[in-house]
């Protein structure tokens, strides 16, 4: 890993910049080095590692019922598929079969938790952008999904809400007529989002044809989510590899044509009528039944297993090794962000930077997942 | 020089189409709710800090039996569960339930581990305090004391 020091004892040294690790445009304890060369950034280098907290070693020392709370604490804003994808990783190990109401409240919760991320991550972007009305909005309508998660969940951000077997607790009348309103009332807002932002001149002339990702280079770098599927690949794991109940429904997966910032907004303001849509269908066919297995305190069989969930930013895999113990011998956890990261230093390379905060915050990541 | 007054056309346009959704938020009543002196309903099924079941209102037993699943299974070991034998009562006798509320993730596994449900959920949220002190809960005298 390159540092300060290797820029400054090389002959071509020029200014360098330190954006963050507290600074606004980065979403958290993220710290890149620019070297600058008057207002145009010509080399990128990003320092991970402030947020490291061993999520994977933590793995190793507790029983696996143990690591529940850790899979929310890693991606906060879109908690949900991070449960998701480590419940059904043990339960893909042990055997266990899971009820089909319990599939479907997984499927629905998760869809209302990527509409919330996605909310966040366009607010949070246009902030970057410099408009501040649009946050607000967004916050508007993620209150309302917040709101209908505690209510079953009981938590709003941080949830631990999916068990090995099922869900904690079963969702009543009142979610789905929350939740119903909610679809009703957020359809009519997509064109407002639509109105206030995407149809800006100013918005528009700052993204783009900025941070353009061709498919060759997303798919050189791993990218994947919308950063990916706005370079104009439909890759989806909900899609391409269905998990849980994904297969029962009729959804479309959203792509971009240039692989600019504006693409990658444009995809996910797309996502959010096709996650609307899935909802929809989840809760009109909603089976009855149990929603939580007998739970039994399998101990994890000796090989390895993986399971991969789409989160709100891309592909998530959790990879476990057992020895035949209650304690994972070894979990790996291939998060999102870190690949759509390291597109970083490509595609900002030469580019102003009002651009590379631009184009950085289309990438919309997420940095405790990054350094978990 | 038709791309200048074109650019003018649609800048000025989309700043209109953009002021008129700000100016529909004007005209709405307000949301903004004025925390400590107004608060918002809070749902009761709010994950807090844990807490011990009452037998019933006027009793302040509680159903616990000392069996130690829910320290043995929490991740973050908060919890400290002690008892000891007493003559005349069948079984062990609660003497410490000790509750560190600044180790705990709010997972709900302690919970769902009690076999008799002895552990429920608070719904109180409004938590701050000036020493680390005052979020080691005695979970025995909250019980008595409420």
């Amino acid at each position: 890993m390159s540092t300060m020091t290797k820029f400054e004892t090389t002959d071509k040294h020029r200014f360098l910049l330190n954006m963050g690790p507290q600074h606004p445009a980065t979403h958290g304890v993220l710290r890149v080095i620019l070297e600058m060369d008057g207002e145009y950034a010509m080399g990128i280098d990003p320092v991970l590692g402030y947020g490291h907290r061993m999520q994977e070693k933590m793995a190793e020392s507790r029983t696996w019922p143990g690591f529940y709370p850790n899979t929310g604490r890693m991606d906060y804003v879109g908690a949900m598929p991070f449960n998701h994808g480590y419940v059904a990783l043990i339960e893909r190990m042990a055997g266990i079969e899971v009820p089909e109401r319990a599939e479907y409240i997984r499927v629905i919760t998760s869809e209302m938790n990527r509409i919330a991320s996605h909310l966040l991550g366009i607010g949070a972007y246009v902030l970057d952008l410099g408009a501040f009305t649009p946050i607000l909005y967004a916050f508007d309508d993620r209150e309302d999904i917040l709101d209908a998660l505690e209510d079953i969940t009981g938590s709003r951000l941080t949830y631990c809400y999916y068990r090995v077997g099922g869900v904690l607790k079963d969702i009543d009348d009142t979610f789905i007529k929350r939740t119903r309103a909610f679809i009703e009332n957020f359809r009519k807002r997509i064109p407002m989002y639509n109105d206030l932002v995407t149809g800006n001149v100013i918005f528009i002339k700052r993204t783009e044809g900025v941070g353009i990702i061709t498919a060759d280079m997303a798919r050189r770098y791993g990218a994947t989510g919308p950063t990916l599927r706005g370079s104009g690949i439909a890759y989806d794991i909900r899609k391409s590899e269905p998990y849980s109940v994904y297969s029962h429904f009729d959804f479309d997966i959203p792509t971009g044509k240039n692989g600019d910032s504006l693409d990658r907004y444009y995809v996910r303001i797309c996502e959010l009528e096709q996650s609307l849509r899935i909802i929809e269908q989840a809760l009109d066919k909603l089976p009855d039944g149990p929603v939580l297995a007998k739970p039994k305190r399998a101990k994890l069989q000796e090989g390895d297993c993986s399971f991969s969930v789409e989160t709100a930013r891309g592909v998530l895999t959790y990879y476990l090794v057992g020895d035949g113990s209650e304690v994972p011998y070894k979990l790996k956890i291939r998060v999102p962000s870190y690949s759509n990261l390291s597109l970083l230093e490509e595609m900002c390379t030469g580019m102003l930077i009002a651009d590379l905060v631009s184009a950085m915050g289309s990438l919309d990541l997420v940095i405790p997942e990054i350094d978990r | 020089m038709s791309g200048y007054f074109r650019d003018i056309y649609t800048g000025g346009k989309s700043l209109l189409i953009g002021l008129g959704v700000t100016f529909k938020a004007i005209i709405k009543p307000v949301v903004t709710v004025q925390y400590p002196r107004e608060k918002i309903d809070v749902t009761p099924n709010i994950r807090g800090h844990i807490e011990l079941v009452r037998f019933d209102e006027n009793d302040s037993r509680h159903n616990c039996l000392v069996c130690g699943m829910c320290a043995k299974n929490c991740p973050c070991g908060c919890l400290t569960v002690e008892g000891e034998k007493r003559e005349g009562v069948k079984g062990k006798v609660l003497t410490v339930f000790d509750y560190d509320f600044t180790k705990c993730s709010l997972c709900g596994i302690c919970v769902e581990s009690c076999s008799r449900t002895a552990l429920t959920f608070s719904s109180e949220y409004e938590l701050a305090g000036f020493s680390r002190q005052e979020f080691h809960f005695d979970l025995i005298k909250r019980l008595e004391g409420k």
